[in-house]
């Protein structure tokens, strides 16, 4: 039985999670359990965290790209990026979550992953875009369907890179298949792994991307087409931005070239 | 060379104006509990490698200290108001997003460049981590277009960077963390453990089984450490190695490639692959902690199925 001990940390982790404790507390008291229930002194254990979070602190550099992001918010990136899309007649929360998924799938294929993300475009452009549109389809956001579509939009980020840069015959994860299966004298070529990640990919794009129509249909029956039509903050604002956007795009026709 | 500790320094030098910020900020209830955390932060980026194991092992107890016990919290710095704001983006037009676009289009132009230019030849860039560093490159250029183009406060990107920071606030170091707890799991041989449960399971002879195992084992697993990479080697050694590639001589590319992927779809719905799945939440500023997630499963288990069917198959 004492062979299963090092599983408590899981059963921490699970039940943290479900409290809501701090996760870094949780993660923290898991990691000593679960080296101490291996038998491993407990300086050992804090070696081994320390080492493994120096060595991994390159997940966290990609915040470098918060200065440009909050300093071109305070310029008003966001309520651009809205303009824009008020701007587009057909546009829809779910079909331009659509062509980003698409775009992000294509670039994680050719092995651009950290062109786009959750820091560099989502926040600033892609959510903004997707409550614009939904903005404009309903005549007006609730909280909730607010929510709703922020969530999709960084839920569109993350398939569409998982299931993109597999494609990719460089990336880390088909480097690791192939390393792992080296190990038990199993040869594979990289291009094999990567022509094998395709179906999932058209899989993984019909499926989120059904579900993103499913969304505009969803948006469309969740509230009558504008609703509290005056008065309402949101409404007044889409159609406030809907002329400005006209005319400052005429601007840009008559003096960019 | 520019390599990764280049950009450990840029990241640095900013935690650690943001702790100076932070600490200055008269305003910010928590600011010297802020100050501590960007502040080791800063430390970690600057002077990590110099710490040793146990030296770093301090600096993440410190570190999980002051968030487990609520001594980081959200500062308001000054900036622009809703209105203004609409009046700057009309005015500004859509020239605002050429900024925005100075980094995606400078990763993804030098990455292209590197990888089929002459330009690869001259070893300007660490090989392993190009994009990475064109991504520091495109931000700086960012922020320096943008200063001369709007001419801000001086001190505006950074002060506007704290408040983006504070927005995320702890949820910024629990990737980290988890990958640090997934190195503990492998000291500790929790993967064998797992692994062996999963292998005992399957009934002899049963194919179907056997790949059902190990597409949801790869998910399931996948969801317990936060990531696929820790879950592979595991599933791999317990069934689909000796069973589906030895003992039914299923196809190893398929295997591979489809299991990582199904693996990934168990990614997409647990709180521990707190990168994609938390700092988001955090980044949009959600209200429900877990909307990412809720948004994901749809998604996630009607692939994982088409993943085990893939794999029974396409393998065999």
């Amino acid at each position: 039985m004492s062979a299963y001990l090092p599983l408590l940390g899981i059963a921490i982790v699970v039940i943290g999670f479900l409290l809501k404790f701090n996760p870094l507390l949780v993660v923290t008291v898991a990691a000593f359990v679960t080296g101490i229930a291996a038998g491993f002194d407990p300086l050992a254990v804090l070696a081994a965290l320390g080492k493994s979070f120096n060595d991994n602190r390159f997940v966290t550099i990609v915040y470098i790209v918060l200065p440009v992001i909050g300093l071109l918010e305070r310029f008003g990136l966001q309520q651009r990026a809205r303009a824009l899309i008020a701007g587009f007649k057909g546009a829809t929360a779910g079909r331009l979550l659509l062509a980003y998924l698409l775009m992000r799938q294509a670039m994680s294929a050719l092995g651009l992953t950290s062109v786009a993300g959750h820091a560099q475009t989502v926040r600033p452009l892609v959510a903004p875009m997707g409550e614009a549109a939904a903005e404009t389809q309903l005549g007006g956001l609730d909280e909730d369907t607010r929510e709703t579509v922020k969530s999709y939009a960084a839920a569109t980020d993350n398939v569409g890179l998982f299931f993109g840069e597999d494609i990719f015959i460089a990336i880390g994860s088909i480097l690791l298949i192939k390393g792992t299966f080296e190990t038990y004298g199993i040869e594979i070529a990289p291009l094999h792994l990567s022509l094998w990640a395709i179906p999932t990919a058209v899989l993984a794009f019909l499926i989120h991307g059904a579900r993103l129509l499913l969304l505009d249909r969803r948006l469309a029956h969740s509230s009558p087409r504008h609703p509290r039509e005056s008065g309402d903050p949101a409404s007044s604002y889409g159609s406030v931005m809907k002329k400005r956007d006209s005319r400052v795009r005429g601007n840009d026709e008559g003096g960019g070239s | 060379m520019i390599t990764l500790t280049w950009l450990y320094i840029l990241g640095g030098a900013m935690f650690a104006a943001f702790a100076i910020l932070s600490a200055a900020d008269r305003t910010h209830a928590k600011r010297l509990g802020n100050a501590a955390f960007w502040g080791l932060i800063a430390l970690s980026f600057l002077a990590g490698d110099h710490l040793g194991d146990l030296g770093n092992g301090m600096l993440v107890l410190c570190l999980v200290g002051l968030a487990g016990f609520g001594l980081v919290g959200r500062g308001d710095p000054e900036t622009t108001s809703v209105k203004e704001r609409e009046a700057l983006s009309a005015r500004l037009g859509n020239r605002l997003f050429l900024p925005a676009l100075i980094i995606p289009v400078t990763a993804l132009l030098g990455t292209i460049a590197y990888n089929y230019t002459p330009f690869g030849q001259s070893g300007l860039f660490d090989p392993k981590w190009v994009t990475l560093i064109l991504l520091g490159i495109g931000a700086l250029s960012a922020v320096a277009v943008t200063m001369l183009w709007l001419h801000p406060p001086v001190l505006a990107p950074l002060q506007e960077g704290r408040r983006l920071m504070d927005s995320v606030g702890w949820a910024a170091l629990l990737p980290q963390m988890l990958a640090s707890l997934g190195a503990v799991f492998a000291l500790a041989g929790v993967g064998d453990i797992i692994g062996g449960l999963a292998g005992a399971v399957i009934p002899e002879g049963n194919r179907f089984v056997a790949v059902a195992v190990y597409a949801l084992g790869m998910a399931g697993f996948t969801m317990i450490m936060g990531n696929a990479f820790a879950a592979f080697p595991v599933m791999a050694a317990a069934i689909g190695v000796p069973l589906l590639i030895q003992a039914y001589h299923g196809d190893a590319a398929v295997i591979g490639a489809i299991g990582m992927l199904a693996g990934f779809c168990g990614t997409l719905m647990t709180p521990m692959a707190a990168n994609f799945n938390i700092v988001p939440a955090a980044l949009l500023e959600l209200k429900d902690r877990n909307g990412v997630i809720k948004a994901q499963i749809g998604t996630a288990l009607p692939l994982l199925l088409c993943n085990l069917l893939l794999i029974y198959f396409l393998a065999f």
